[in-house]
């Protein structure tokens, strides 16, 4: 058969999202890829420039669909920055255990869209089950399933629920066991690792190169958390590992996932255990100096990085984001050359891509 | 009495009525109407006419039974996959069935849908396919007996299609001919890769499978399903052929194009295949005849490996028989649901290096068996 081009998307069981994979196969051998992004840019960096600071937050959340609280916790980082806002330590413990709760979502929604791509499909019925448990968390605890509108420039929108640790410790301890359950069912299929170990593998020099950030960047070896290596919020009084993992390959990616929701289990527990009593939110200004604010957090899928200058008024002047899967995604054609065309949605799906934040 | 006799009966019950009006008609007409009358009337009650439609209706019985068993496939496939992925299967239409009349109101949606044919699409080759493909499936059908009284017999004794089990796996063998027609003729990049995948699949599949028939042909000493059978009275040949009972099973999967093998129309990375361009009925005939393949397979491998329809004789040997190959079908569906695809090479090399070699390792075991005369 002739080499061709194949495109993987925009409309396509692969792409979770609007995007599109050009792959040029020889057969079934790949020997160029190229993605195209931007199906989905809605323009939110300018359409900020337009609302005032609060009326951003829940644009903030409409970034990812997979983990929307980052964002808007970004957000609120960053214009705490601009604005020099100390915000209460029930708040950060607060915030701390949402998004830890947010990254078991977000990669619990990355298994069962990986699981779903490999055909397995019990893996994507059951791991979007016990999805629910978490969703169902930070329900009680925002009042939304998807986007939830929850940090506030200056702490939270409102404290924690009754009843909510005993919820929450529930709700790990059950995640926990379900966890042993996923890694049996997944390591212990062997087709699972047939179709994982040693394919799409991303060079600890190229993932740097190339500015790969995140369980992408963590799976090539490389030590990289935001979280230990930049701490933000209440991150450094907390116990935990980075996981990392030496391979490069889409198994070592699903592993580092698997990893860091263990330690993010460890990490609610600590947060409730710490959480003190006090107040969850204090008044901040409306308006912002002709200053600049940055914030840095480690999103599920990376590095995620928003800059906000305020120019005296209750606007932004610009906001700046980076998205942690734009880049990611530009390492596509450098991991996908040379494997077989099935390999596409293990390689791709293991990067995780979120569109909402990648074409903003 | 056997379905044959059954069938004969009728047929001539039909024919004589037919031809007693058609003589009285015959009658009141002048002589030269009369003469082509009586001709008509002689060749219909003719003996080799009323065999001719005798096998004719036991086709069609054969053939709607089994499409009624499809039904109940597809609504296992669905109920069960609920129960093993957790959620409720189809339970709206048909309440108080299980919801097993979900198929049919599919049916009927996907049958009044258009028929859309894509503007660059070999028109001829496109609409051809789906009938070849479900043609040959039914076509396996038709020979499979359910029991020694209920399957295609040729004559009021009983006597079977002599090369039954032959002819079902060269029917079960057309498919890979209609995918590649279809996935060529869609003149679509994910169908073209679809049918190439397909065609090698099958290809390399079907050597270790007809491999696995031949050690139980070999060991039975007939290509007949009745007596494949009754060479099984006493011991059914999944005993002393296991190996070639598992891969039998395995290539069966590949054949019928399920996951862990269902490349072809893996939806992740080519959509669906072979099939991304057909829509409406043409589409449902695909699914359907994906349980058709399925219920022939779990009735080949019952025939061949599970004593057919041998069990205590309390329930009748059509239901033993129906039991068996809902048994296997559940094997694959459990299987189905449980593990992820794998990749075309891989499963080709498990085709060529694992399944051949234990393939031939089966037969050469069957045929010591039969030479020793242990069996």
């Amino acid at each position: 058969m002739a080499e061709m081009w194949i495109n993987m998307g925009p409309q396509h069981p692969m792409t979770h999202g609007l995007w599109n994979l050009r792959v040029k196969v020889d057969g079934e051998t790949i020997v160029d890829a190229e993605p195209e992004v931007g199906y989905l840019h809605r323009g939110i960096e300018k359409i900020c420039e337009g609302l005032t600071y609060p009326q951003i937050i829940p644009i903030a959340d409409r970034l990812c669909y997979g983990s929307s609280l980052t964002w808007s916790h970004l957000y609120c980082l960053t214009v705490e920055d601009l604005m020099d806002v100390e915000v209460p330590e029930r708040a950060e413990y607060i915030r701390v255990m949402s998004i830890e709760m947010q990254r078991i979502a977000s990669h619990l929604m990355w298994l069962a869209a990986y699981a779903g791509d490999l055909g397995l499909s019990v893996g994507f019925t059951y791991t979007m089950r016990d999805r629910e448990v978490f969703v169902d968390l930070l329900q009680a605890l925002t009042g939304s399933r998807l986007t939830y509108n929850y940090p506030r420039i200056g702490g939270v929108a409102h404290d924690l629920p009754p009843d909510f640790e005993r919820d929450a410790l529930r709700a790990v301890e059950y995640m926990e066991r379900r966890l042993k359950e996923y890694e049996d069912l997944f390591e212990g299929s062997k087709i699972f690792m047939m179709r994982n170990v040693g394919i799409g593998i991303l060079r600890k020099e190229d993932g740097m190169n190339l500015g790969v950030t995140g369980p992408s960047l963590r799976a090539s070896g490389v030590s990289y958390d935001l979280r230990k290596d930049m701490p933000y919020s209440v991150y450094p009084e907390m116990d935990f590992n980075v996981a990392i993992h030496k391979d490069g390959d889409c198994y070592a990616r699903y592993r580092v996932r698997m990893d860091e929701m263990w330690e993010s289990c460890r990490i609610i527990r600590q947060a409730l255990r710490k959480m003190p009593e006090g107040r969850w939110r204090i008044v901040a200004p409306r308006t912002a100096p002709a200053e600049t604010g940055l914030g840095r957090v480690e999103d599920p899928r990376g590095e995620a990085v928003m800059y906000v200058v305020g120019d005296g008024s209750d606007k932004p002047y610009r906001l700046k984001i980076r998205s942690p899967i734009f880049v990611t995604v530009s390492a596509a054609p450098k991991i996908l050359v040379g494997y077989k065309l099935a390999d596409v949605v293990a390689i791709m799906g293991g990067l995780d891509m979120c569109i909402g934040e990648n074409d903003r | 009495m056997n379905l044959f006799e059954f069938c004969y009966g009728i047929i001539h019950w039909l024919v004589d009525l037919v031809n007693n009006l058609w003589y009285r008609l015959g009658d009141t007409l002048p002589w030269y109407f009369g003469d082509f009358f009586t001709a008509v009337g002689d060749f219909a009650a003719s003996d080799g006419h009323l065999t001719f439609m005798t096998i004719l209706l036991e086709c069609i019985i054969i053939i709607l039974v089994a499409l009624i068993n499809v039904l109940n496939f597809l609504w296992i496939f669905r109920k069960l996959s609920g129960r093993i992925l957790d959620f409720y299967g189809p339970y709206y239409v048909g309440y108080r069935i299980g919801g097993w009349l979900q198929n049919l109101a599919d049916g009927i949606k996907l049958f009044v849908k258009e028929i859309i044919v894509p503007k660059k699409a070999d028109r001829l080759g496109y609409l051809l396919a789906p009938i070849i493909y479900v043609g040959s499936s039914l076509l396996i059908l038709s020979v499979i007996p359910l029991s020694e009284n209920f399957g295609l017999s040729t004559n009021e004794s009983g006597e079977y299609v002599t090369a039954g089990a032959l002819f079902a796996l060269a029917a079960f063998s057309i498919a890979p001919f209609a995918i590649l027609l279809a996935g060529w003729s869609s003149n679509n990049k994910y169908t073209l890769i679809g049918g190439m995948r397909s065609a090698a699949q099958m290809m390399s599949y079907e050597i270790p499978l007809i491999l696995c028939a031949a050690s139980v042909f070999l060991v039975a000493g007939s290509f007949n399903f009745v007596d494949i059978v009754d060479a099984q009275h006493d011991i059914w040949f999944l005993i002393p052929l296991f190996i070639g009972f598992v891969v039998f099973l395995i290539c069966l999967i590949a054949e019928v194009e399920i996951i862990p093998f269902d490349l072809p129309e893996a939806e992740a990375e080519l959509v669906e295949g072979w099939t991304t361009e057909y829509g409406g009925m043409k589409f449902g005939l695909f699914y359907m005849t994906t349980a058709i393949r399925s219920y022939a397979g779990g009735a080949l491998a019952t025939a061949f490996f599970l004593g057919g329809w041998h069990g205590p004789s309390f329930i009748p040997d059509e239901i033993w028989f129906l039991i068996k190959a809902y048994i296997v079908y559940t094997v694959f569906m459990w299987l189905t649901w449980s593990v992820p695809r794998v990749r075309i090479d891989q499963m080709l090399g498990v085709g060529w290096r694992r399944l051949l070699p234990l393939a031939v390792l089966n037969l050469f075991i069957a045929a010591v068996l039969k030479s020793g005369g242990w069996i």
